[in-house]
């Protein structure tokens, strides 16, 4: 009978597992191979776990600053494991809260990034002449843009708040990435599949799609994660600067308070040094785990067979 | 993208039983100049007639825009001047028009294993030039067809496979089914068996020739093995930095060769007990940015620079242009050459006049 | 004293668990001046026994036997000794040699490279060595300074193989060295091969899946399939007379012009080359060979005489087996088998 379905028909059991199955497990199983990766992994599911639970053991009566009836400034203690802020709430329980904040506008950013850089970029590989070119000058002029002034400018224009500050970092760094994608879809438009897909009749839509797209993928895929640090660390950045959400608590921000609550003066390095190393603790999961993936995935830049 | 998918393939003309198959007609070439370089003249005033299931074998060595031309077939790269013609139809480069030439007029690359997606399976490799034009009723059995046909036998065994699992030349059979799922009526191969072992070359020649007997199909291969020629062409068109030099049947060109370019590249194949002594030319063809005057491959002619000057200011061969050879076949073969109908001062015709002075 | 020995040789590639051998047992002699064809396709082995012989495999490769040059075994020598012969006394033309240039130096400093390292010889000498190298290959001498990239295919092969002569080697493996080459500059990189190793007397052990090509330029010829040798003779012999299926099959890949049994008539052999991991008992040719017998399957098969100075390792050269009549036909060749993943490409 005829069929229109897209996976291919086969006797059952003359033929093996689906390859996208296959493909999956052995990734898995070259991943979990990677002591570093599996480290960074680690790091990123406690703390994302820690942020998507938070909301059950952190109340607004340990956030807002009028409820909170804390020692002020304290040092870390019994109750207080990593001391308090100036309004007494405790910095352990605000870290993990504000890990919420600076994760989800970390991704978002970065998705954010990832579609307007892709898209760029795979258009400009696949349109040569004015298009490309077009689209290669726009991308090029955002490079040299210094990424933090224009930000610091699109989130004053736009105001305080999530919105401003995922839509300026996703601004400011589409451009590498529409470089790296512009240049692996120049390099699959040259193997000659793509050369045999036109000659079977496909169009640039086509070819964009079916062809160019599944092979840019793992290269998407290994830039985001190590975009996601990055975004963090500019959100950090941002919001230390004073652009967030005055009222949200992020890593920025905390930062930010103890800067101008006096912190420092006062020599209370437990306010200042936990978020820095939550920012830190981060970044690295996403780094190790993004290296990991680019090993998996290119296994020749490492084996040098 | 909007013009609605043909389901059936384009009427022929009411000329079409007598038309050629595949034909070009003072076919150019040039890609424009580029910084430091001249324009480059690919292809540079070709006529070439494919008859319908005939297999014309079209060799020379690289930058000769063999391969160019084959693209201009196809429809991949569009001429800067003269006509492709499909069973008369002249093709114009629009959406459409191409898309329905396609239909007819299928490609099959060199590199089997860098022709196919390595994300795609065999299924969707060779279903995707149906799909492309809209042909999803029965696609499972075209495929399974169009498989059959290029030897993969039962085709369920392979469908789900992908290009890494499989050898070189079954890759190649499932570009060919790719090729065939369409009903093309002309297939051209580009270098279709330089990548494959030597044992599994004849398997793949054989099929191509299988293919023109049962199904009709008409073929142009494109290669530097004269060998290839011997082995499954009817015609051969010897070509030279973008002109046509010598054609005819395989007898006459590879057996009686007149042109001097073709004689020596016979006299140098490595075959044991040949008779003569090779005449090896000097250096590479030139670049097709510098495309000698006159005669372009006098510069490495051996029968050129065997001449003294009186000779060469009465042969011409600098400077007097030669024309373009017919596309359509004639009794014992065209040549492009002056010497070629001159006899040489002994009196013998120039095809018997050794290369190289003995 | 034979100028190169080598006996029984193994090589098998560790992948994880699994050991694939790519070569099973090699023995072979080379004399001084003496010019040898290795003949195979994909999965034969011969490029890995090629680069044994050198120790330049990866460490990965497990080999065993013995490689006598000039009576020291260079599996054993110590590095020192290994780092001395390799280049001034055997050198090595790569399989893709038009990428084997390093491409950010010019042609000059890759050829004077070896000069200096395995001569005392200051720079200005080997700078003159150099010009004279190229010149002999026919490249100008001015062209030192050039990049690999200035340079057509035929050229940089050119380069190679003078840089390859560099340090005057008594012997000099070619993988494959006019495989991507046009039928004329084939031709002439040829000619150069056998004019320079007859006025320098120097060996050659060449690496081609071209039967004829290598009929034209070497005395003796041997042929591999999966790892094993399965013919070998004198060149012209063993191209005219195949005494094996598989050399029969080699040589009919690519015909003579002119001869009328392969007008229309291409040969080839079902299915494909072996992969080194799926061999079984038996002739490992056998489920390939049109001239199979049953026995073919099981008795285990080695190199026999088969004429002067010739051997091949089929059961029909034996006597038992030379009357075709009595033997049981073997089951159909497989065809078109799909092959098992990390198959032979």
């Amino acid at each position: 009978m005829t069929s229109t379905a897209t996976e291919p028909v086969s006797r059952p059991g003359a033929t093996p597992a689906p390859p996208r199955q296959h493909a999956l497990r052995r990734f898995v199983r070259a991943f979990a191979a990677r002591p570093s990766g599996l480290v960074g992994l680690g790091i990123l599911l406690v703390v994302a776990g820690l942020a998507l639970c938070a909301p059950l053991f952190i109340g607004n009566d340990q956030l807002n600053v009028v409820m909170v009836n804390g020692p002020t400034l304290a040092p870390p203690s019994g109750g207080y494991p990593l001391g308090t802020d100036q309004a007494g709430r405790s910095i352990l329980l605000l870290v993990i809260w504000g890990a919420r904040s600076s994760l989800s506008i970390g991704i978002m950013a970065t998705a954010l990034t990832m579609l307007l850089g892709s898209s760029v970029g795979l258009l400009a590989g696949h349109y040569g002449g004015w298009i490309g070119k077009g689209l290669m000058h726009l991308t090029d002029w955002f490079i040299a843009l210094p990424g933090l002034p224009l930000a610091m400018s699109l989130a004053a224009v736009m105001g305080q708040g999530t919105a401003s500050i995922t839509v300026a970092i996703g601004v400011t760094s589409w451009a590498s990435t529409a470089r790296l994608v512009r240049a692996q879809t120049l390099s699959v438009e040259a193997r000659p599949f793509i050369e045999r897909a036109r000659a079977l009749g496909a169009g640039n839509t086509q070819v964009m799609l079916r062809h160019v797209l599944p092979n840019v993928t793992p290269l998407i895929l290994v830039s985001s994660t190590l975009t996601v640090a990055s975004a963090i660390l500019s959100e950090a950045t941002l919001t230390f600067l004073g652009l967030g959400d005055p009222t949200s608590v992020s890593w920025g921000s905390m930062i930010n308070s103890a800067f101008s609550g006096g912190a420092v003066t006062a020599g209370a390095w437990w306010y200042l040094l936990p978020p820095g190393l939550a920012i830190l603790i981060v970044v690295l999961g996403f780094t190790l785990t993004g290296r990991a993936v680019e090993h998996v995935l290119n296994p020749r830049a490492v084996n040098g067979r | 993208m909007s013009t609605a998918p043909s389901t059936t393939p384009a009427a022929p003309s009411p000329a079409a039983a007598e038309a050629p198959a595949l034909e070009v007609r003072d076919l150019h070439i040039t890609y424009p100049a580029r910084a430091g370089r001249g324009p480059a003249r690919a292809v540079d005033g070709v006529d070439l007639t494919i008859g319908q299931g005939e297999i014309v074998a079209l060799i020379g060595e690289s930058g000769c825009g063999k391969s160019t031309l084959a693209r201009a077939l196809v429809g991949l790269v569009k001429p800067t001047s003269g006509q492709v013609l499909h069973r008369g139809a002249p093709l114009r480069h629009t959406g459409s028009a191409l898309k329905a030439h396609r239909r007819q007029v299928q490609l099959v690359l060199q590199d089997p294993g860098g022709a196919l997606n390595p994300r795609q399976s065999v299924y969707d490799a060779v279903a995707e030039g149906p799909r492309l034009h809209g042909l999803r009723d029965g696609l499972t059995e075209r495929v399974h067809g169009a498989l059959s046909r290029a030897g993969l036998r039962p085709p369920e065994e392979f469908t789900a496979r992908f290009p890494h699992e499989m050898s070189g030349g079954q890759q190649q059979r499932v570009v060919i089914a790719g090729a065939l799922a369409l009903d093309p009526s002309v297939v051209v191969a580009d270098e279709p068996v330089a990548s494959l072992d030597a044992s599994v070359r004849g398997e793949i020649l054989k099929l191509i020739l299988d293919l023109r007997d049962s199904l009709g199909l008409s073929a142009l291969v494109v290669s530097h093995d004269l060998g290839l020629a011997w082995n499954i062409a009817d015609r051969v068109a010897v070509m030279y930095l973008g002109r046509i030099v010598e054609v005819g049947t395989v007898e006459e060109v590879l057996l009686r060769p007149r042109h001097p370019y073709t004689r020596a590249l016979l006299s140098v194949l490595p075959e044991a007990g040949r008779p003569g002594r090779p005449v090896l030319l000097q250096g590479e063809p030139p670049d097709p940015t510098a495309v000698p005057g006159g005669c372009r491959f006098h510069p490495r002619c051996p029968l050129w620079a065997a001449l003294d000057g009186p000779a060469r200011a009465e042969a011409g061969c600098d400077r007097r242009e030669l024309p373009v050879l017919s596309g359509e076949p004639a009794p014992g073969g065209l040549v492009s050459c002056h010497l070629a109908e001159q006899p040489d001062p002994i009196g013998r015709p120039v095809a018997e006049t050794p290369l190289e002075p003995a | 004293m034979s100028l190169l020995k080598v006996r029984d040789l193994r090589v098998s590639y560790r992948t994880g668990v699994r050991e694939s051998p790519a070569v099973r047992g090699v023995d072979l002699t080379l004399e001084r001046g003496q010019t040898l064809g290795l003949a195979g396709e994909s999965g034969s082995g011969k490029s890995t026994m090629a680069l044994a012989l050198l120790r330049l495999l990866p460490p990965s490769a497990k080999v065993t036997g013995q490689v006598l040059f000039q009576d020291e075994d260079l599996l054993t020598a110590k590095w020192s000794r290994l780092r001395a012969v390799r280049w001034s006394e055997a050198s090595v033309v790569f399989q893709g040699a038009m990428s084997a240039l390093n491409p950010v130096r010019t042609i000059g400093d890759q050829l004077m490279e070896p000069i200096l390292l395995h001569e005392k010889v200051g720079e200005k000498a080997a700078r003159r060595r150099a010009a004279e190298l190229l010149e002999n290959v026919g490249v100008p001498a001015r062209r030192l300074r050039s990049y690999p990239h200035e340079f057509s295919g035929g050229q940089r092969q050119r380069i190679m193989i003078a840089m390859a002569l560099a340090c005057r080697p008594d012997l000099i493996i070619a993988d494959e060295p006019t495989t991507a080459l046009d039928v004329m500059v084939q031709a002439q990189i040829l000619q150069l091969l056998t004019d320079l190793v007859r006025e320098q007397g120097v060996a050659v052990i060449m690496i081609s899946h071209d039967l004829s090509v290598l009929t034209q330029t070497c005395d003796r010829l041997a042929v591999m399939y999966a790892g094993r040798m399965v013919e070998h003779g004198p060149s012209e012999q063993v191209f005219a007379d195949p005494r094996h299926p598989y050399t029969r099959a080699l040589a009919g890949a690519f015909p003579t012009i002119g001869d009328p049994s392969s007008r229309r008539a291409p040969t080839g052999l079902p299915g494909d080359p072996p992969s080194p991991g799926s061999l079984g008992a038996g002739c490992s040719f056998a489920p390939r060979c049109p001239e199979a017998v049953a026995a073919c399957r099981t008795r285990e098969v080695d190199l026999w005489p088969a004429g002067p100075r010739r051997e091949s390792a089929c059961l029909r050269v034996l006597p038992e087996f030379a009357n075709l009549a009595d033997q049981p036909v073997a089951d159909q060749p497989v065809a078109n088998q799909p092959v098992k993943e990390g198959g032979a490409v």
